[in-house]
């Protein structure tokens, strides 16, 4: 399996025509505490770059955009009953929603964990 | 994730690097470099309610009024009834238009030969404009451009302040003994220290406006307390909306009269019988006859919050929009405050939020949200 990331700070990891979808480390630390979240429903298409989940802190709700084009096939049902494991666990239970991918192509834009790393020292 | 943000160039306030080095995250907010959040919103929130929260607030205007006739002054600008706030007693007031919109809603106090004003940071430039322009050359508008402001809140905060060993500069009452609204000149350790028992979270708690260059030695002396933590403009919102109380620019603007916001009880009985104010005349018809809209709270099922600029539905008609709103951490849900057409306006009326193209319900329930626990003289502990 192998995990990439977006400049939009979400993280995609791979396990061959299907993927799971969560937001990074950096992004939960940002948003700061995470008390509602709204994830897609299986079946519902997804796009490259589109709007697919709401994130919402008590600030502010943030969109989430899917890293490939694809159909869900999934969305995390424990973030209901626990929005806050996007603070505990981003990058493990607290994931989005899982999907089918499209087109395999669209990964090649994206960073892997190293290159995001570095991206994020930049900000 | 998309996050936006605006883009000004901020001045620092006196406390920036001991924010920093308390690790608070800085966001630019009126005009200013202001810490968000510390450790996180809602542990800073529930201190707050449950302890005592130091909230710097220096990006306020605090001006001085002073001059012969400047009783008189000031109630050709604001409605206020000067003649019954008594020196050392502090008072809500408005900044109103010739059109009884809301320039700005401000706190005015007594202090015997003149008077304080703190106005909102947004505004303050503006404010003073206005001010300038409308006072008579004999009245003096000072800016207290040199003075921080802190404000400590909860319920430890009259005991952690206490502690500080403040001694009443003109015989006035001590700590302890001020009640909600009282305003007092205080030494600490030779430093003059204006404290008016107020805020803006609902809790009982002190505004105190110190010099800038003692303002840090302050926040650290207070902050040494363990019933104490700085807390930052995210929770200071938060608390805020389940006080229920509005903030400019979000639910008060110039398009907005301070009766269709609830605010009547900021215009004193005097002045609304015989008027004299800028808008006077608007304002006292909706004080006679109603307004069209009114400023309500509104309760919400589930976790999904509805924000500034929702619209509110009733079946198919919009009959209003969302002011303020977000999650209440005390209560475990979503709330919200939106001006609504009069005959939606009554409690337990189910109404409907627009959010991302999705309805969801709501009820209008009476506010403060969360209860205010103010110190009120004569009130029992």
């Amino acid at each position: 399996m192998t995990r990439y990331f977006t400049q939009d700070h979400e993280w995609i990891e791979v396990d061959g025509d299907t993927a799971t979808v969560g937001i990074t480390d950096y992004a939960q630390g940002q948003l700061g505490d995470i008390v509602f979240v709204e994830v897609p429903d299986a079946g519902a298409s997804v796009t490259k770059g589109g709007d697919a989940a709401v994130v919402e802190s008590v600030k502010a709700a943030s969109d989430v955009y899917s890293p490939v084009t694809g159909t869900v096939t999934e969305g995390n049902p424990a973030l209901a009953d626990d929005p806050a494991l996007v603070n505990t666990a981003p990058e493990g239970d607290g994931w989005f929603f899982k999907l089918t991918i499209a087109d395999k192509g669209e990964l090649d834009g994206l960073m892997d964990e190293a290159a995001y790393k570095a991206f994020c020292d930049t900000l | 994730m998309s996050e936006s943000e605006e883009i000004i160039e901020p001045e620092t306030l006196p406390l920036d690097g001991w924010h920093r080095a308390r690790g608070a995250r800085m966001v630019p907010f009126a005009g200013y470099e202001m810490p968000i959040q510390y450790e996180g919103i809602l542990a800073e929130h529930e201190w707050t309610r449950s302890h005592a929260g130091l909230f710097d607030v220096s990006h306020m205007g605090q001006l001085e009024v002073s001059g012969e006739d400047a009783t008189e002054a000031l109630e050709a600008l604001l409605p206020i009834d000067l003649s019954t706030l008594k020196p050392g007693r502090q008072r809500y007031s408005l900044l109103l238009d010739e059109n009884g919109g809301v320039l700005d809603d401000l706190m005015v106090t007594n202090a015997g030969e003149r008077f304080y004003l703190v106005v909102n940071g947004a505004t303050k430039w503006d404010d003073i404009a206005h001010l300038r322009e409308h006072l008579p050359d004999d009245i003096t508008l000072n800016h207290l451009a040199d003075d921080a402001l802190l404000a400590l809140q909860g319920p430890e905060a009259a005991e952690v302040l206490g502690q500080l060993g403040l001694e009443p500069a003109n015989s006035g009452p001590r700590v302890a003994d001020m009640a909600f609204m009282d305003a007092v000149e205080f030494g600490w350790n030779g430093v003059p220290l204006r404290v008016s028992r107020s805020g803006y979270t609902g809790e009982d708690g002190f505004e105190i406006s110190v010099p800038a260059d003692q303002a840090e030695a302050l926040a650290e002396a207070l902050c040494a307390q363990p019933e104490v933590k700085p807390i930052g403009l995210g929770a200071r919102d938060s608390l805020r909306l389940e006080a229920g109380l509005p903030l400019y620019g979000h639910d008060l603007s110039p398009g907005t009269s301070p009766v269709e916001a609830g605010l009547t009880f900021g215009i004193n009985k005097r002045r609304r019988s015989e008027g004299g104010f800028p808008g006077a005349e608007r304002i006292q018809r909706e004080l006679a006859e109603g307004t069209k809209r009114h400023w309500v709270g509104l309760a919400l099922e589930g976790r999904m919050a509805a924000r500034e600029g929702a619209d509110v539905y009733a079946g198919d008609d919009k009959v209003g929009t969302v002011t303020s709103g977000g999650f209440s951490p005390t209560l475990g849900h979503p709330i919200a405050m939106a001006y609504v057409d009069a005959a939606h306006a009554g409690e337990g009326t189910a109404l409907e939020l627009e959010v991302r193209g999705k309805r969801l319900p709501a009820r209008v329930v009476p506010t403060p949200f969360v209860p205010h626990r103010y110190h009120r003289k004569g009130a029992a502990k």
